[in-house]
């Protein structure tokens, strides 16, 4: 009978084949021959069948057939066998598998073996891939040969207990009294995995911690004798001894010495030494010295180690090595905050890594960058980050712009600066700002008063030269709306004002309007802009055209625009005045929903969704106009309801309750309802809870209520926004409870509303 | 260390050491996504990258990446030396060794990597006691097989048979012999020769650090 092919012999067969088809039949053919093999329990070629079956699961075919096969040879009495079988084994088997728990069995007795390199097998295996049932049964063993006299086996022991404290950390104990005298061992290879075993202890437990705090004086002593001595062949690397334990003690010194004033004393001293020895030279020494850095960081070390450990970083950013490099801007940005002044003295270094080629580097300098902005500097880092910003790759842009916007918020020297800093940001980066950012800037604009009309100008400018920036476009575009009438009579002071009729910014809207490079979003900016511009500008009969030539545009939300200003010029042109008035300063707050600002007239106080005070309700134009810019989505004008009026939902008792309605775009399925309540009675009403209730059919949200007191004699109202989804048109009814204090007793009541207008619900 | 690979520029894997438990499914989308994304970097960026939530340290050896996942806590830079001092230990091992070598001996290369971490970390700093280790197991795996071939003849049975009590006479394993003659490693079970080899991993200058 022909012995099968062995291992290499099948290899070089398979890599013959010339196309993955042939392969693959190469690999089906053995395999078939491998699985009768197994089935004839054939223990000759056991292990060859399992080694080459490894080799074809590196290829990704499947070898799960392989599994107990593994098990048999670990079994065997022959060392090839282990060796093959145990490599299987943590090749193919995973704690997942029942057969994984068959092998508990075959580590123990090969824990107990009598050559070590079996043991040295069975700890491997172990401590690789063992599952927290086998770690339980077999963590008796792995103790005993952490107190052995072999250094071979103890090494081994201290790395698998560390794996069986990871998958079950109440046996930590038991490992205790083992680790007594860990660190007298002279074998390097015993005193790594001591301190790797150490380390993991104290970071799981405050007590284990404690206890081996007074290992300190110890692990400063092996630290220095690795510096100290001489040159010892067996563990030098390019002129310093073992570097991994160096790194691992200064870990364990970073753990110990953390929150412990004495520890950080005892080891100050070697640190400082460490820290000015190390030959920088090569990578492993750096590697030492970045280890020795972060421990300084962490633990209560005094002024002057920190700042040699900021130096050290600085000079790291002027390796050649770009690994050297990148480690330097981690650690800094991890200690900006802490030591802001040691990092600051840095700036202009980290500046320069804007330029780096390479791209985690300059995401670094860039997160670092705008960490050290501060007022003092806001002019120079900004110029940078600004170049940088028209450089850098599409993937940072939007993330830098986003930090450039932030900044000059927090530093911005000027108004006009601010201005700037946002239009050059819109003009190189446009497409890449956040969807926020557009709110946020019209706001910051409205704000800026004296600078609307150099704002509007520049905004002009921009638009001229490119309008498929969508967040500039929208912004320019609200802004000629707002701001128009400043356009055309010139009024700049900023700057040199430029000549332009109403019909030149007309025909640029319009092009706004028609162009493909302009989104749904943009197209409504753009309408609603025009419509505003009519109270602005004498060219109404333009306006008017453009707006009725819209009201059968195919885009909906264009098309009902339109509709409404037709309706406004046509039933409500008495109201088209002060709708469309300059817009008052906002004031942004946060909520708990969307952050909405909430737009009010003239001086009173702006309206937010949860002051104690709403403002007095006057005219009626102040209810139909209800602008509420919504983060997400941009700026607004909501759909103007005004062929909904306004209904009485309760009336008793001095309570009144009227609901007023839009549409949320872009879902036409979601009514929102503005819920009044108003009190005529001569006591506030306190405690004021709204709720509501709908059939099963629609959906609700209540959004939080503007307060929960309703002022007496109609001071006040309540107001709260409920959102209603009603996917299959039906009739919309709801039913609703309220209560409040009155004159010192609860009240409570029940009313059902059934007289929704058609259109709310239609 | 989370987990170490080595693949090929072709993206061909040659060794996969896992020490964080997970399914062949897992595994195998890990690995493709994490091929894809280093093979993609340019020769001039760094030999990090951040990946989900782990820290990527890779450094490419003439024709050969070695990867390395590690944590947040880890150290990037002596994690290049750990893949340094692995491929020493092969080169050490095969002789100014070749991707050749580590794919027509993967196992040896499990074997000595078994020998230099457990668990994810550094067992033994010291290249000798690497490559003693590794010296005695080779031997102790020959000498069996020697010992099989030698008497398989007179036996002619399976060599399932007494032989195997030989060996422990042969060779006390627990003290490691000294001044044992030196066996290149196990050239027995070799039956290839090497046609075209490739540049030595360690040979080129910019390796050596």
């Amino acid at each position: 009978l022909v012995p099968p092919p062995r291992l290499r012999e099948l290899i070089r067969t398979i890599r013959t084949a010339r196309t993955q088809a042939e392969e693959r039949e190469m690999i089906q053919k053995e395999c078939a021959a491998i699985r009768s093999s197994f089935r004839e329990e054939d223990n000759t070629y056991r292990c060859r069948n399992v080694a080459k079956l490894l080799y074809m699961h590196m290829l990704g075919y499947p070898a799960h057939f392989g599994q107990l096969e593994c098990l048999k040879l670990i079994a065997s009495q022959k060392f090839t066998d282990k060796r093959i079988g145990y490599l299987g084994a943590m090749l193919l088997l995973d704690e997942r598998q029942d057969v994984h728990l068959l092998m508990t069995n075959c580590i123990k007795n090969d824990l107990n073996h009598s050559t070590q390199y079996v043991q040295g097998l069975a700890l491997c295996t172990l401590g690789c891939m063992g599952s927290s049932e086998m770690c339980r049964d077999l963590a008796g063993e792995v103790e005993k040969l952490l107190k052995t006299s072999n250094s071979y086996l103890r090494k081994k022991a201290a790395l698998c207990a560390v794996h069986v404290i990871r998958k079950v950390p109440e046996l930590m104990e038991m490992f205790l009294p083992a680790t007594k005298n860990l660190l007298s061992e002279k074998n390097h290879g015993v005193l790594h995995t001591s301190v790797v075993l150490l380390t993991e202890m104290c970071e799981r437990s405050p007590d284990m911690l404690s206890h081996f705090r007074k290992l300190v004086p110890q692990l400063v002593r092996i630290l220095k004798n690795l510096i100290m001595s001489g040159y010892s062949p067996e563990h030098d690397v390019s002129g310093i001894s073992d570097p991994f334990l160096q790194v691992r003690i200064l870990r364990l010194l970073r753990i110990l010495g953390r929150s412990d004033d004495d520890s950080s004393e005892a080891m100050n001293d070697i640190l400082a030494q460490v820290a000015t020895n190390t030959e920088t030279s090569k990578n492993v020494g750096n590697a030492i010295l970045y280890e020795t850095v972060l421990t300084i960081m962490d633990i209560k070390s005094e002024s002057g180690l920190r700042v040699l450990a900021i130096n050290i970083l600085g000079r790291f950013l002027l390796n050649n090595d770009k690994n050297i490099r990148y480690v330097a801007l981690t650690s800094l940005l991890k200690t900006v905050q802490t030591d802001h002044n040691a990092v600051q003295r840095h700036r202009s270094t980290i500046v320069d890594c804007l330029k780096d080629l390479d791209v985690s580097i300059k995401r670094r300098a860039m997160e670092l960058s705008f960490a050290l902005v501060n007022g003092n500097n806001i002019r120079g880092m900004m110029k940078e980050l600004l170049y940088f910003l028209d450089s850098c790759d599409p993937e940072f842009k939007a993330d830098c712009a986003s930090g450039v916007f932030l900044a000059a918020e927090k530093y911005a020297p000027s108004k006009r600066w601010h201005i700037d800093t946002i239009m050059r940001v819109l003009t190189t980066a446009g497409s890449y700002v956040r969807d926020d950012s557009v709110p946020n800037l019209i706001q910051l604009i409205t704000n800026s008063v004296e600078m609307h009309a150099y704002t509007v100008q520049r905004l002009y400018k921009a638009l001229l030269d490119d309008i498929s920036q969508q967040p500039l476009v929208q912004v320019s575009s609200w802004c000629i709306g707002e701001y128009g009438d400043l356009l055309v009579s010139g009024q700049c002071e900023e700057e040199e004002p430029i000549q332009v009729t109403e019909d030149e910014v007309l025909d640029v809207l319009e092009g706004l309007l028609v162009s493909n490079l302009s989104t749904p979003v943009t197209r409504g900016y753009a309408l609603t802009a025009i419509m505003k511009l009519s109270t602005r500008f004498s060219s109404v009969n333009r306006i008017k055209k453009v707006v009725s030539i819209y009201g059968s545009s195919i885009d909906v939300e264009l098309q009902q625009r339109a509709v409404e200003y037709n309706a406004l010029f046509k039933k409500y042109d008495h109201m088209r005045p002060a709708l469309l008035e300059r817009m008052p300063i906002m004031e942004k707050t946060a909520t708990n929903g969307p952050t909405e600002i909430v737009q009010t007239n003239g001086e009173t106080e702006p309206s937010v969704l949860d002051t104690k005070h709403p403002p007095p309700v006057t005219q009626p134009a102040n209810q139909v106009r209800g602008v509420i810019i919504s983060k997400y989505a941009g700026l607004h004008l909501c759909n103007l309801y005004i062929g909904i009026p306004p209904m009485t939902a309760y009336n008793k008792n001095g309570l009144k309750i009227e609901f007023t309605f839009e549409r949320a775009n872009p879902n036409p399925n979601i009514a929102v309802i503005t819920i009044h309540a108003s009190n005529s009675t001569e006591a506030d009403m306190t405690d004021f809870v709204f709720q509501a209730a709908v059939p099963k059919t629609f959906q609700l949200q209540l959004l939080s209520p503007s307060s929960n007191v309703v002022p007496a004699l109609n001071q006040g109202t309540v107001t709260q926004v409920i959102r209603v989804l009603n996917p299959q048109k039906q009739q919309l009814r709801m039913r609703i409870k309220l209560t409040y204090t009155h004159k010192g007793s609860p009240v409570q009541d029940l009313a059902e509303v059934n007289n929704f207008p058609p259109q709310s619900w239609q | 260390m989370q987990f170490m690979l080595l693949f090929s520029r072709q993206g061909k894997l040659r060794l996969q050491k896992w020490y964080v438990p997970l399914s062949d499914k897992e595994k195998k989308k890990i690995t493709r996504e994490l091929v894809q994304t280093v093979l993609a970097r340019k020769p001039k960026m760094c030999s990090f990258l951040e990946w989900r939530d782990l820290k990527i340290v890779y450094k490419r050896y003439a024709s050969l990446y070695f990867c390395c996942a590690i944590e947040d806590q880890d150290n990037e830079l002596i994690t290049l030396e750990i893949i340094h001092r692995y491929v020493e230990l092969l080169d050490k091992y095969f002789g100014s060794v070749c991707e050749l070598d580590i794919i027509f001996n993967f196992e040896k290369a499990y074997f000595i990597l078994d020998e230099f971490l457990l668990g994810g970390e550094a067992q033994e700093t010291s290249k000798k006691n690497v490559l003693k280790a590794i010296e005695q197991a080779d031997l102790l795996q020959e000498n069996i097989d020697f010992q099989m071939r030698l008497f398989a003849g007179n036996f002619g049975g399976k060599p399932n048979n007494p032989c195997c009590s030989i060996r422990s006479v042969a060779l006390d394993v627990n003290s490691p012999p000294q001044g044992q003659q030196k066996q290149h490693p196990s050239n027995i079970n070799t039956d290839f020769e090497v046609t075209g080899l490739l540049f030595s991993l360690i040979s080129q200058p910019s390796c050596l650090k």
